[in-house]
């Protein structure tokens, strides 16, 4: 009598504790889907914020942009040849007149209007290595001459000619170990 | 008509490489070294030059022709000088565009004032 009690007593402790488990369970397996759900509106959420890049029209703006530049650049070329600019001159002469464009277009904040429009069109072209030349030198003309103008002024100038004159000179050098050892001819 | 392949052959670098920022999302100073390294590598290999005497400025005005220029300082002053070209043409042949830029940019803060970002 007393054993089958004692056993009947374990068995509701027993049946206690597996319903507590399965409630903890089930209110954690509740937390997790609601958290799941969450996860799922929040990322659905910054998908619709997240303004879409309009890559065909940014692609054809940037076409236009630097097609644009470059037929600048053609354009200045046949003028120097009508100014009897020396044959060898001309493309220097034109880097400088481009590079001149540039500048003034920067400080007068023409030029990142054409980059918010044209994107890659106003970068690639030599005017916006220009462009990140002039842009820093003119905002950071308060912090000093050597600090501010000096040293911002190669922000991106800088990373460009070193690895344009490392890349160079690797080049350079498997040219010159092959022509050395003869080869390459000419 | 050197306007009318100036104008595709620009607009096409310049549209290849909107293709690329959009997908890989590189900052405009990654964009400028890579343009300006694949320049130097396409002017070593050779590709660069024939396509300069097609597309004229179309090809020249690019930050890729910067890097074929590079390329052509280098491979000039190897020629003449050997070894030591080596330490002198990339700066000799880009020297006019990055001292214009320098010289230009320094003289732009002396003249403008920084401008406040309009939203």
């Amino acid at each position: 009598m007393d054993e089958e009690k004692q056993q009947d007593n374990l068995d509701i402790v027993w049946n206690k504790d597996t319903m507590q488990k399965e409630k903890e369970q089930r209110f954690r397996e509740h937390i997790r889907d609601k958290e799941q759900e969450r996860n799922e509106q929040y990322n659905k959420y910054v998908n619709e914020v997240t303004p879409k890049p309009d890559s065909v029209g940014d692609c054809i703006k940037a076409f236009i942009t630097g097609g644009c530049i470059c037929v600048y650049g053609q354009v200045l070329m046949e003028l120097l040849k009508k100014f009897n600019v020396a044959e060898k001159n001309i493309p220097l002469w034109t880097t400088i007149l481009l590079i001149l464009t540039s500048v003034l277009l920067t400080g007068l904040n023409i030029y990142p209007r054409i980059t918010t429009w044209g994107g890659a069109g106003s970068l690639v072209p030599i005017t916006g290595f220009a462009n990140s030349v002039a842009a820093p030198a003119i905002e950071y003309k308060k912090e000093g001459q050597v600090f501010g103008v000096g040293a911002k002024i190669f922000t991106i100038a800088g990373p460009v000619i070193l690895y344009g004159i490392l890349c160079s000179w690797i080049c350079g050098l498997i040219y010159w170990v092959l022509h050395t050892f003869g080869l390459i001819q000419i | 008509m050197v306007f009318i392949r100036a104008f595709l052959v620009g607009g096409i670098i310049c549209l290849l490489t909107q293709i690329l920022m959009d997908k890989t999302k590189l900052m405009p100073g990654r964009i400028m070294v890579l343009l300006v390294c694949t320049g130097v590598v396409l002017g070593a290999l050779g590709i660069y030059g024939p396509f300069v005497k097609f597309a004229q400025a179309g090809a020249t005005v690019p930050l890729l022709g910067f890097g074929n220029l590079l390329w052509k300082g280098v491979y000039e002053a190897v020629l003449e000088n050997g070894f030591i070209g080596l330490f002198q043409g990339g700066f000799k042949a880009s020297a006019v565009g990055i001292s214009a830029a320098l010289i230009f940019g320094y003289i732009a803060s002396l003249i403008f004032e920084p401008k406040m970002k309009k939203k």
